[in-house]
């Protein structure tokens, strides 16, 4: 594989008017890669991009992109990126062609070669018949591919994108996911923001988890999962009071890594399903703890974003919106 | 160069075409100043107003070059909108985003707005021209009304999407907009000649640009070169000065705002 550096940050922080929105963030990412920035609202993954494609001003710190520094070069830095914002970036007078004719103007490409590429992209996003309609009569996902068409329209080295399917129906975000992929089959480095853990864990060579403006966890999909260590047996039991006994009897068995009550039954982190099942049967038996539902899984990427932030990404979702 | 150039045009190209795909809106911006102001204004005031107040013919013929200026107040406070929606919904971090020079979008506006408010002065003088008002100086001082009304523009426009750029909501920038517009006007030469306005209001209208822009405009309207150069030559001061002011002001939030 191709690890050749396609982006550098180092102790990049930013705040605003005293407020600390991203601290002493370091990483990098490689050519050719899909790189997730993992986190909830307002937990400094949209500051992190817009600082990496030059709208921000590192408080501190700095940050590359193709060995170009964000601000002392960001004129070098513009040519080589193109950018996917959040929905409604859109000029809903202009038509889908416009808006790619718009940017192909302040990309200074020359008239024939924009043309050309405009045709292509639109043919690639399937809006060819709607490409003269007024924007407003697009739908989310055709706002959405209009965007991506537009952040392809430089030919760029990276392309970043914020929230890609954020909002969207499941058949548009799918179409969306097609193209990332297809992107990244011809070789583009793709940086994302997401909060969706299965945005995240389809898409995403690597990522990193971001929580309150700091990198808590950093990886690919399977080495964060594989971090944690063990699989997951989750117990549930008809009769709740027997919790309690069931937590004491199975701590300390020796396939037992770590034995957790939760309002329903127990989560049991084991070593080998194998050996660990039998016995928790038995010892479940024994006791007379009658279960009602059992389930086994490796360890999902919500998982690994619990063991870091101490919060399920859900809650945090929740969070931000009743708070 | 050439690239800049193709930036602007391209960036003006796109105010041009969002005005016309909203007809019903750019009707309304064309129609109101002479609907309102000098249609109804003027006519309605047209017996009430004292000719020996106003000095001019008919009230019509003296409301004129007023309603000339308004337009230009109106049109460069509100020349600013337009970012502040792209400045709202992100369309101004995408062309951000664009290898163009921050002063692209700037200047795109500026040309926008000076046509779009020239050609409104044109269409104004028709009307008034329909209404028996002839311009003394001809078409030479047509275009000398046309340069008064660039130099105010300019300023104002630069205020506007200076205050674009630094409002939270467009809540704010419409509250600070209606609060502006009808004071400037009240506090001018637009309706009421100087001479003829309480004392209080006069003194205050004097530090008003419009009241300068208005007294050049008038002349060349009513009387004729002799008695409108003096005042021509005194609003091009007044305004180079108001322009820098408002630039050097604005510049300063354009490059907070663009990095």
């Amino acid at each position: 594989m191709d690890r050749a550096i396609a982006i550098q940050v180092s102790h990049l922080t930013k705040t605003f008017d005293g407020h600390t929105a991203v601290s002493d963030l370091s990483f990098e990412v490689y050519s050719g890669e899909v790189f997730g920035l993992l986190g909830p609202n307002g937990a400094g993954k949209s500051t992190t991009l817009r600082t990496l494609i030059t709208l921000l001003t590192p408080t501190s710190g700095t940050a590359s992109v193709l060995g170009h520094d964000t601000v002392r070069e960001a004129d070098v830095v513009r040519q080589l990126i193109g950018y996917v914002p959040q929905e409604r970036a859109i000029d809903r007078f202009l038509t889908g062609r416009e808006h790619l004719e718009l940017l192909g103007a302040l990309y200074h490409l020359p008239k024939a070669e924009a043309t050309k590429r405009i045709a292509e992209l639109l043919k690639l996003v399937e809006l060819e018949e709607p490409a003269d309609r007024p924007a407003k009569t697009y739908s989310g996902g055709m706002k959405r591919k209009l965007d991506i068409a537009c952040g392809l329209l430089p030919d760029p080295k990276i392309l970043f994108l914020d929230e890609p399917t954020l909002g969207l129906d499941v058949q548009s975000r799918l179409r969306i996911w097609d193209y990332m992929r297809m992107l990244k089959a011809r070789g583009m480095t793709i940086v994302m923001t997401t909060n969706y853990l299965d945005e995240a864990d389809q898409l995403c060579d690597r990522l990193a988890i971001i929580d309150k403006g700091v990198i808590k966890a950093l990886g690919s999909p399977t080495e964060l999962k594989i971090g944690l260590g063990g699989d997951i047996v989750s117990l549930t039991l008809k009769d709740q009071t027997k919790i309690p006994t069931l937590v004491t009897a199975l701590t300390g068995q020796p396939a037992m890594r770590a034995v957790k009550a939760t309002p329903t039954g127990l989560d049991i982190r084991v070593d080998s399903p194998e050996k660990a099942l039998p016995a928790i049967l038995e010892s479940a038996n024994r006791l007379d703890c009658r279960l009602e539902f059992i389930e086994y899984h490796r360890p999902r990427l919500d998982d690994v974003f619990i063991a870091h932030t101490g919060r399920s990404m859900t809650e945090s979702v929740q969070d931000i919106q009743t708070g | 160069m050439a690239q800049y150039w193709q930036e602007i045009h391209a960036l003006t190209m796109r105010w041009v075409r969002r005005l016309s795909r909203e007809k019903f809106s750019m009707l309304f911006t064309l129609v109101q100043p002479m609907l309102f102001w000098l249609i109804f204004f003027g006519n309605l005031f047209q017996r009430a107003a004292n000719v020996q107040v106003t000095q001019a013919p008919d009230y019509i013929s003296f409301l004129t070059a007023g309603v000339v200026v308004m337009t230009v107040l109106n049109n460069g406070l509100a020349g600013g909108v337009d970012l502040l929606f792209d400045k709202e919904n992100g369309f101004l971090e995408r062309l951000m985003t664009t290898p163009i020079h921050r002063s692209s979008v700037i200047l795109s506006r500026f040309i926008f707005v000076m046509t779009i408010t020239s050609l409104q002065v044109l269409v104004i003088l028709g009307v008034a021209f329909l209404f028996g008002v002839q311009p003394a100086t001809g078409l030479l001082g047509i275009a000398t009304i046309l340069m008064i009304g660039m130099l105010f523009g300019v300023g104002l426009t630069a205020i506007s999407m200076a205050m674009a750029f630094s409002v939270k909501s467009h809540g704010d920038f419409f509250s600070v907009l209606g609060f502006l517009s009808l004071p400037m006007i009240f506090l001018s030469s637009a309706l009421v000649p100087l001479a003829g306005m309480p004392a209080w209001m006069g003194f205050l209208a004097r530090f008003n640009p419009m009241t300068w822009a208005i007294d050049a405009v008038r002349p060349l309207i009513l009387s004729g070169w002799t008695d409108a150069l003096p005042h021509v030559g005194m609003v091009v001061v007044v305004m180079v000065i108001f322009d820098a002011l408002c630039l050097y002001g604005s510049a300063k939030v354009f490059r907070r705002a663009m990095g």
